[in-house]
């Protein structure tokens, strides 16, 4: 077996037991000191009468319980996870060990500014690097991810224009490429959405876009590369399409990777950037989270920033919070954004430096454009253009076996691999949106090619076997739409009137995008 | 620092298997004019060594609760987070994972989420979890944005002892939708019973409130119900062991911020959205949701599910926006409460609210410092009139070794948490650094 496949059968772990299955009176793994203060008594209005059925089990319980899940999970440490758009690279053990240092770790967030001077310059060295990495002038650091940076630039967008043009305007364009968070962020923020066809190159349409511009227009939100892996190379000609009617052009950093030190969004013509930590600067993905998404912004639109922004005076070198900011849009997080995650992008950044940092990109691109001539042949590339840090192919030539991209990804999976996205972006039939990233090397690359055709040519001489992956893992396909009918939300199973979902929410993991 | 493992070798020969000769070719096509034709004004990088000296450096000009003895609270605790919390939470399998969309080489991260869930809905007796959110403030935006659109109305009462970032935070966020909330009426440290018209989508109490006291959030919510309204309470996770669970007092929606099931202070992130809800509103939940299933061969698993409602399927019309949430938070929790269980969780309220008193009582009997409001019942926290400029008490005890806050500039008065980290002695301390700060 190769890198990375989890194991199916460890003896009686297959089945894994929950943890309220482990429970047994009387066992416990808490230890606390003895109570060395008066007893206080609440009156009963104040007293919980149920107890909460939480399990109680031994220590050691715990532990095997947790490491046996950790076995039945695939990180980037396990192996290859070419996942597009998603930036799975490798993530550096030393942004953990300083993270961990408790003059970071052990600070709270109400301290006064005395006694965090590590932590301002920290933010403001930091923010000077990514506005100089992204061409903006100042950066907010508390949207906790990517789709809260997207929400917080959408309100500076809208602070923006009220001020300016006496009224937030109406509608934000995004391309029908773009992620799924662009859409619902535009309608968190009050605006309609007005969507913008690629071209037959897999570009944002010019002349369609210039068509749809107009006053009512806010901005226009971009990645760039795009979605589909390509550099939207009339991004000058964007840009004036919109700052004609005085309407602004938010970058999506999603793609982030591919360009740094080589092109800047500000010099494209961006007045707004969100960047994802977890993606570009290898902040631990978490299973899920947590992230960071800074928001980084043009002098004229600084003033917009959520308060407070860090203050540096250089006579007496003090760094310190400024919360004098009146047309500031407000606060979008509880305290200060995840600190602990900016803590790892600043190891990275610095870490790294100028020529790190733009090697970054290029050997991205590079793994990229490697795996696609090794692999298009027999998936084709969904559109002709070479490829910056991912490429999107697609699986449709192997449908008339009967395979479709998902069968192609569980039967990765048995081989030892983290399949790409699928069924994204959402204009790509059968689409496979491979994303390497920098961190992979050579042999891996072509490990990973390998396995791909080797699918294709399984489709054709025994498309059973894909139909049938995955069958090395610790569960064999899921039947989702069983989850969204029956509903089982919690070990109870007591979930009230839940049952009984509707039609939309029971489509199967063969419709649904992996992202 | 470099994690590139491409030898110049494999750049060539990965050049040529594309067709090009050189790095710059990748970025050919690209317009000139937007090229960057200078080197970025970045320092130049580091060793590993050098990197770790100067973070040292850096977390050294902080002074943090290892060396300050934390009595701050206002939305982050000092609670003790045992050894196998992280050492299970960061395990590289689970750690450097992503969302589970693969759900049969993220069994691991599904289950947890499961569990998590599940404890979520023991703890606070309503019917629903989801996955997580990014914080307890972003979790009341999202908890508003679900009775909004239950109620059909616009209308969001909040009480007058919410915690103020809350407020900002709904504030915020409420400027693109184009609602704002307004604040009840106080009654001393507590919330007036409000009159709720029927154009209120909800009303939302904080129990314990922002003062540490014991809210009215049973008659608030009585009378948010009785209107149609969704009663919305924003609550502690580690009261729920002694105090009253949000399904008891009448919540529908409970939000809370799980920093302190066995997430570290750091600076305030990364934290833990807590939302819990009755099964009416399931559907309009935001986020990731776990279930469980069965597959092909029968066997129990568990999979994302009602995806329907998230921005990747449902688009503009999604329930919200997020994508990235606090996993790793939520796996924390899980194993933190697995940890404690139902009796230490009794446990660890009854002392946070025994020595919450005992301090309390202690700072009462110093002469010119008094409570602010001496009647409430509190569970871990209070608010202390020290008599003289709040902010210089709060620095003067710093430089005795003692961290309380935040500072309340409207009552002219400082928060002061105690957890069951606190002993008697400390406390005993730092009523004795609090006199001498007053004086």
């Amino acid at each position: 077996m190769r890198d990375g496949a989890p194991v199916r059968a460890q003896g009686a772990a297959v089945g894994q037991r929950g943890l309220l299955e482990r429970s047994k009176a009387g066992r416990r793994a808490w230890s606390l000191p003895e109570l060395d203060v008066p007893e206080v008594e609440l009156p009963e209005v104040h007293r919980r009468s149920t107890e909460p059925g939480l399990p109680r089990v031994a220590e050691v319980d715990v532990i095997r319980h947790f490491t046996r899940l950790a076995q039945m999970n695939y990180g980037i440490d396990t192996g290859f996870y070419p996942l597009g758009s998603c930036s799975m690279k490798y993530n550096p053990k030393v942004a953990e060990t300083v993270a961990a240092l408790p003059g970071f770790q052990r600070l709270h967030p109400h301290q006064p500014e005395e006694t965090i001077q590590g932590a301002l310059e920290l933010l403001w060295r930091l923010e000077r690097a990514l506005c100089e990495l992204t061409g903006m002038a100042r950066v907010t650091f508390q949207p906790p991810a990517g789709a809260g940076g997207e929400l917080t630039g959408l309100l500076v967008m809208r602070a923006y224009h009220t001020k300016s043009s006496g009224g937030p305007r109406g509608k934000v364009i995004i391309p029908d490429s773009s992620h799924g968070t662009n859409p619902a962020s535009v309608t968190a923020a009050g605006y309609r959405v007005v969507q913008v066809p690629s071209d037959s190159r897999g570009l944002v349409d010019l002349g369609q876009l210039e068509r749809l511009v107009d006053e009512d227009v806010a901005g226009l939100m971009l990645t760039n590369p795009n979605t589909l892996g390509l550099f939207e190379v009339e991004i000058q000609g964007i840009a004036a399409a919109l700052h004609r009617v005085g309407a602004l052009l938010y970058y999506d950093g999603a793609n982030l990777n591919a360009i740094m030190g080589r092109v800047r969004p500000g010099d494209m013509g961006f007045d707004i950037v969100h960047m994802n930590t977890h993606k570009t600067f290898a902040t631990p993905h978490g299973g899920g989270g947590p992230g960071a998404g800074p928001v980084a912004v043009n002098a004229r639109l600084e003033r917009f920033l959520p308060a407070p922004v860090v203050a540096f005076d250089e006579d007496g070198g003090r760094y310190s919070w400024d919360h004098d900011r009146p047309d500031s849009i407000g606060h979008v997080h509880g305290f200060h954004g995840n600190f602990g995650v900016l803590v790892r992008a600043f190891a990275y950044v610095f870490g790294h430096g100028r020529d790190g940092l733009r090697e970054v990109g290029e050997r991205a691109v590079l793994n990229a454009n490697y795996l696609a001539s090794k692999v298009k042949g027999s998936y084709p590339l969904a559109f002709e253009g070479p490829p910056m840090h991912e490429f999107v192919s697609t699986a449709k030539p192997l449908r008339k076996h009967g395979v479709r991209a998902m069968d192609v990804a569980k039967r990765l999976i048995d081989l030892g691999f983290h399949p790409s996205t699928v069924y994204f972006p959402l204009v790509v039939e059968e689409a496979m949106m491979v994303e390497p990233t920098e961190t992979e090397t050579k042999e891996t690359l072509d490990a990973f090619a390998e396995a791909l055709l080797r699918v294709a040519n399984e489709a054709a001489e025994d498309p059973n076997l894909l139909h049938e992956a995955p069958v090395t893992t610790p569960v064999r396909r899921l039947d989702e739409a069983k989850a969204a009918r029956e509903l089982k939300l919690r070990w109870s199973g007591q979930h009230g009137d839940g049952g009984g979902a509707d039609a939309e929410s029971v489509r199967t993991a063969a419709d649904h995008p992996t992202i | 620092m470099q994690f590139a493992p491409h030898t110049e070798e494999d750049v060539r020969e990965m050049l040529a298997a594309c067709g090009l000769s050189s790095l710059d070719d990748l970025y050919a096509h690209l317009p000139e004019a937007v090229l960057l034709d200078r080197d970025l004004d970045i320092p130049a990088g580091l060793s590993e060594m050098e990197l770790v000296a100067e973070m040292r450096r850096l977390a050294g000009l902080n002074r943090s609760a290892d060396d300050l003895v934390c009595f701050a609270g206002g939305g982050a605790y000092d609670h003790y987070v045992p050894s196998l919390v992280w050492a299970l939470t960061g395990q590289s399998e689970l750690y450097t994972s992503y969302t589970p969309y693969q759900p049969e080489l993220s069994q691991g991260v599904l289950q947890a989420l499961f569990e998590y869930q599940s404890m979520i809905c023991e703890l606070t007796g309503l019917e629903v979890s989801n996955a997580s959110l990014y914080d307890g403030p972003t979790a009341l935006v999202e908890a508003v944005h679900m009775a909004r659109s239950a109620t059909r109305r616009d209308r969001v009462l909040v009480s007058g002892a919410l915690d103020r970032r809350y407020v900002k935070t709904l504030r915020t966020y409420g400027g693109g939708p184009g609602y704002r909330p307004e604040v009840m009426e106080a009654d001393g440290a507590l919330t007036a019973i409000p009159r709720v018209g029927d154009d209120v989508a909800a009303v939302i109490v904080q129990y314990p409130n922002f003062f540490g006291a014991l809210d009215r959030a049973r008659e608030v919510f009585r009378a948010a119900r009785a209107a149609g309204a969704r009663a919305i309470q924003v609550f502690d996770p580690l009261s729920l062991g002694i105090l009253p669970s949000p399904a008891e007092l009448g919540a529908d929606i409970a939000v809370a911020e799980g920093q302190v099931l066995g997430n570290h202070l750091s600076y305030g992130g990364p934290y833990l959205g807590v939302i819990a809800a009755r099964s009416q509103d399931i559907r309009r939940m935001p986020g990731r949701i776990v279930g469980e299933t069965t597959d092909v061969e029968g066997q129990r698993g568990y999979v994302l599910t009602l995806q329907a409602r998230e921005q990747h399927i449902r688009r503009e019309r999604a329930t919200s926006n997020i994508c990235t949430n606090q996993t790793l938070m939520a796996i924390a929790a899980t194993v933190y409460l697995a940890w404690l269980g139902p009796d230490g969780l009794r446990e660890l309220g009854r002392q946070c609210l025994a020595k919450a008193r005992y301090a309390a009582e202690s700072l009462a009997a110093l002469s010119g410092c008094e409570l602010v409001w001496p009647e409430a019942e509190v569970f871990k926290e209070f608010a202390v009139r020290p008599g003289r400029d709040a902010e210089e008490v709060q620095s003067r005890l710093i430089g005795m070794g003692f961290l309380a806050g935040p500072v309340l500039q409207e009552e002219a008065a400082l928060l002061v948490s105690v957890t069951e980290r606190r002993t008697r002695d400390e406390i005993d301390r730092f009523v004795k650094a609090f006199e001498e700060a007053i004086s």
